[in-house]
């Protein structure tokens, strides 16, 4: 297995997923540019976070239109993981390969923290090494990470366990004061039905070295290598 | 094309006098042009050629072991910090855009700073900014408005940093009336890079290619370099054109695309951004620089407007745009990379011999300077300079006989006071709407003394890490300006010091009022030469800086604010400290006696409603001691954290230390010989408080010893929830929560109405 980190036009995450991957967790990583059109079926997908085309329009409006996010439609429907982290996640939802849609944080700030976070799914490929109600320590840095869906279709992902992750206090309740952004039931990461799309506002790209602070986010990373 | 007449009234709208005039027909051998005048007058604008303040600058130390560039060289200083490795950083102010449009003021300020650091060649990995603004407290039109600027201001920061993908890991904000209506916001930036990546601002190589990179020139931000060097007035909002609009999107495509071009280092002979004064500065900069001239052709500059008169275009400052000087041969390899990057490279003319600048539009000529004449060798003024009158009194006050003695119920009040102070409360309503992490290297985080960043070595050798803080207490300046800025100096050398760096150079931003005042000269002169001399004792050179006068509107001038932003060097991950409590049982230590002074403080200011007193003294060789001998405490692993003393003194230090862990302490000041009030919250300089564990107290006191430096045991840290202070017979006891949250509360509740 072979990461792959797609790089669009304002983009600011790449790097920082690219180091993760191959310099801390030691797996095999090249980068993407967006005007490329194959991805290999061994890759596993990494969209990273940033500011597609300055987000212009609306984040992640524009980047699906990019030529790699044919390939990355192919790549999903083979079964191939796609991870999109914070602004990946946006252009997830926008390209139809994600449910849902994310919008202006509740208090319109752009917001810069560590929060805790509970995986409510430890099932799936990214979560795996991790138990049900296990409490992560990992940064948000987002202006547009409130997730919103219609409730008919929340009902549908919660019966199928497509809620991954949920923000939560530091005992791990799903507080709405432990919610940082507004989203519905405080949902921070999802995949889709088939369970090999995955997006999620918060960094786990960030959270890979305890030096700065938290090491939790390597806990998934290790999960999409061990599955592969 | 025909363009206005030269009148005397245009001549005056340009901001030139009639000596520069004659200066200008001198050099030219002719009267100018239209589209000349306006080269001249944002050239020779106090923001593009430091007329005023150039003879004063000269004053700063700018050289040293470490130095690779200078100050005034290029774009932005460069220091060594070994392994090959080296840092570029500069701060610079955006104070009038923001003004009178805080958002773009500010977001421009960031991107314009951004420029600098990666002209130099160095990727921009960490900023810091330094804000003033008038009291955002109370329902006045004016607090109103104070918050309006702050909301903008941070905003703005927060949108080019957040998109570019800069972390913003620090800074300072100060709430003080003499800025209401001259907010200042000053944006800092520093990058790495290695050696041989440095780059140079000259066009050298008679018919290289001048290429023109990045966004489009639009009519925005015209003559911004010249509304800068003005005092503010009501009519300044007419001035909006002259605030420019930022994007971050094309500056991070520009960034990039530099980046790469600049792995070829056989293709780039020269790079200057595009900044004050735009394609006028650039064009004139380089071709001085080089000792050689620079023609372009206007019709090949990409325009975003038709129409553009070739004055509109000279003097437009349109961001993210670049100037680049080419090797001849290697057009093509420069507009791939440019087009990869899906931007504009133009080429737009070519290096000369002739020592002109030369502006056509196709074959006609409408701008023939000479460029050396006009980049060095414009007006220098010598300002008159006169002591304020009304200084003596102020700075006349005895605390003790003025100000009766409190009890101990009210001291434990000004504490809160103090620390629900919006200038000394938590700034985490600001900093957590910046982005401070992105590219993985924060170590330390806004709320330390100062920020500290990694820098992994290219060369597989060890991380070295950066720390950074910019500093200025404008109340200590007012009050006496030399003392002022050199305390600027050492608190930012000390809040590196805390973190466990060893300060290795700095850059400066120079706030002041309108330099025609022989007084607001006065105070410029007096805090260069404090500054000066407090870098010469701390061995730190300038590496370069900005200057901003005019921060003057008809109510007044603002307070003197010389802000020092220090950069410091650590090569172990070891020696890494922060500045909060870590943990319960660990002893409590005040490093550099217990101090009396009260003159200037923030006690008297945010307490008792006074700025009078002579701020504290600072003895240069007992404060550079004092670092010295922290540092070697840190080096030898005996700290757990390390906290200086600054605004509010020994009380309000406490209390940040307790904050973070949420870690009590209990502590004894009753040897103090001093009045409560004093003990708590005076602000003798040269202090701080350590944690460490109790069996290293005896080492530590024998190395301070040696040293000659007052150490004092206060107490211990708990798990309490409470800061108790014993006070002789009385105590004063609060809990951290209460306090935390009169700290974290203060600036949300401000900003909520």
């Amino acid at each position: 297995m072979k990461f792959a980190v797609l790089q669009f036009p304002g983009s600011n995450c790449d790097q920082d997923f690219l180091r993760a991957v191959r310099d801390v967790l030691g797996s095999p990583a090249r980068m993407v540019w967006h005007k490329e059109t194959e991805i290999d079926p061994e890759e596993t997908v990494l969209v990273p976070g940033g500011f597609s085309y300055g987000d212009y329009l609306r984040c992640g409006a524009i980047a699906q239109f990019s030529p790699v996010m044919n390939a990355v439609k192919v790549a999903a429907e083979r079964g191939q993981t796609i991870l999109g982290v914070c602004n990946g996640f946006q252009i997830l939802c926008e390209s139809g390969l994600l449910p849902g849609a994310l919008v202006r944080n509740r208090d319109l700030h752009f917001i810069c923290e560590t929060i805790h976070l509970r995986i409510d799914n430890s099932r799936t490929r990214l979560t795996h090494e991790l138990k049900d109600g296990d409490v992560l320590r990992i940064p948000i840095a987002h202006g547009e990470g409130n997730y919103r869906v219609d409730l008919e279709t929340l009902q549908d992902m919660e019966a199928h366990g497509q809620i991954v992750f949920r923000y939560v206090d530091h005992d791990g309740k799903d507080s709405d004061s432990a919610n940082p952004n507004g989203s519905l039931s405080n949902i921070a990461g999802i995949c889709n039905r088939s369970g090999n799309v995955f997006g999620m506002m918060p960094h786990p790209e960030r959270a890979v070295e305890d030096l700065l602070g938290s090491s939790d986010g390597l806990k998934l990373l290790k999960s999409l290598l061990s599955y592969a | 094309m025909s363009e206005p007449e030269i009148t005397p009234d245009l001549i005056e709208k340009h901001g030139i006098t009639q000596e520069e005039y004659i200066r200008i027909q001198e050099i030219l051998g002719r009267d100018p042009n239209f589209t000349e005048l306006g080269i001249f007058s944002v050239m020779w604008s106090e923001h593009c050629s430091y007329k005023n303040s150039k003879p004063e600058l000269r004053k700063f130390p700018t050289t040293g072991d470490k130095v690779l560039v200078k100050a005034g060289e290029e774009n932005a200083g460069v220091l060594d910090i070994g392994e090959n490795m080296a840092v570029s950083f500069k701060i610079e102010s955006h104070n009038h855009p923001s003004a009178v449009e805080p958002f773009q003021g500010a977001a421009t300020g960031v991107g314009g700073i951004l420029r600098d650091i990666f002209t130099m060649g160095a990727r921009p990995v960490a900023n810091l900014n330094s804000l003033r603004f008038g009291p955002i407290t109370g329902d006045s039109l004016e607090s109103k408005r104070n918050r309006m600027l702050l909301s903008g201001v941070v905003k703005g920061i927060a949108h080019y940093g957040n998109c570019i993908g800069v972390p913003t890991v620090g800074g300072e904000v100060v709430f003080d009336p003499s800025y209401n209506g001259n907010p200042l916001v000053n944006a800092f930036s520093l990058g790495i890079l290695r050696h041989d990546q440095i780059r140079r601002g000259a066009a050298s190589g008679v018919g290289n290619p001048v290429f023109y990179v990045g966004a489009k020139t639009g009519r925005d931000g015209l003559a911004g370099a010249a509304f800068a060097s003005r005092d503010l007035t009501e009519e300044s909002k007419e001035d909006r054109p002259a605030v420019q609009v930022g994007d971050p999107f094309m500056e991070k495509l520009l960034l990039e695309a530099c980046l790469e071009l600049f792995e070829h280092p056989e293709a780039v002979v020269g790079v200057q951004d595009m900044g004050a004064a735009g394609l006028t500065c650039s064009t004139i900069e380089t071709a001085s620089r080089g000792g050689s001239g620079v023609e372009v052709d206007l019709n090949k500059v990409p325009q975003r407007e038709s129409g553009m008169t070739p004055y509109e275009i000279m003097l437009s400052e349109s961001q993210e745009r670049m100037l680049i000087i080419v090797k001849k041969g290697f057009e093509d390899e420069v507009r791939s990379i440019f087009a990869k990057w899906d931007l504009d490279a133009a080429e737009i003319g070519y290096v000369t011999d002739t020592g002109k600048t030369v502006i056509k539009v196709g074959s006609e000529v409408v701008a023939d300077v000479p460029a050396r004449e006009l980049a060095d060798d414009g007006p220098v003024y010598h300002r008159e300079v006169r002591k304020p009158e009304k200084l003596a009194d102020l700075q006349t006050f005895n605390f003790e006989k003025e100000i009766p003695k409190p009890d101990v119920a009210s001291c434990s009040q000004a504490l809160k006071t103090l620390l629900g102070a919006p200038s000394l409360a938590s700034k985490r309503w600001i900093f957590r709407q910046y982005d401070q992490q992105v590219q993985k290297n924060t170590v330390l985080v806004p709320g330390s003394d100062a920020a500290v960043i990694r820098v992994e070595s290219e060369q597989g050798g060890d991380s070295r890490f950066i720390a950074m803080s910019a500093d200025c207490n404008g109340r200590y300046c007012a009050l006496d300006p030399r003392r002022g800025a050199m305390i600027a100096v050492a608190e930012s050398a000390r809040n590196c010091t805390m973190t466990g760096a060893l300060p290795i150079g700095c850059t400066d931003n120079l706030n002041f009022g309108n330099p025609h005042d022989p007084e607001i000269f006065w105070q410029f002169r007096e805090s260069v030469e404090g500054m000066a001399e407090a870098c010469r004792a701390f061995n730190t050179p300038v590496t370069g800086g900005n200057v901003s006068l005019y921060n003057q509107n008809p109510r007044g001038a603002i307070d003197p604010t010389p802000v020092m932003a220090m950069v410091g060097l650590m090569e172990k991950e070891a020696d890494i400290t922060p500045s909060s409590f870590q943990a319960a049982g660990e002893t409590i230590l005040l490093v550099g006696g217990f101090g009396s002074e009260m003159g200037a403080s923030a006690y008297l200011f945010e307490v008792l409603g006074i700025k009078r007193g002579l701020p504290p003294e600072m003895n240069l060789e007992k404060e550079v001691n004092f670092q010295n001998s922290v540092r070697e405490l840190i080096q030898k692993g005996w700290v757990s954290s390390a906290h200086d003393l600054s605004d509010g003194g020994l009380a309000v230090a406490l209390a940040e230390c307790c904050f973070d862990k949420q870690v009590g302490a209990s502590v004894n000041l009753s040897d103090c010989p001093e009045r409560m009030d004093i003990a708590l919250f005076n602000e003798s300089q040269g202090r701080a408080v350590l944690a460490v564990e109790s069996e290293k107290v005896a080492d530590i006191q024998e190395h301070l010893q040696s040293r000659e430096i007052d150490m004092i045991v206060l107490g211990i840290t708990n798990a309490s929830g409470h800061l108790s202070i014993e006070l002789g017979s009385e105590s004063l006891n609060c809990s951290i929560e209460e306090l935390c949250e009169t700290y974290e509360s203060s600036i949300p509740n401000c900003m909520v109405k």
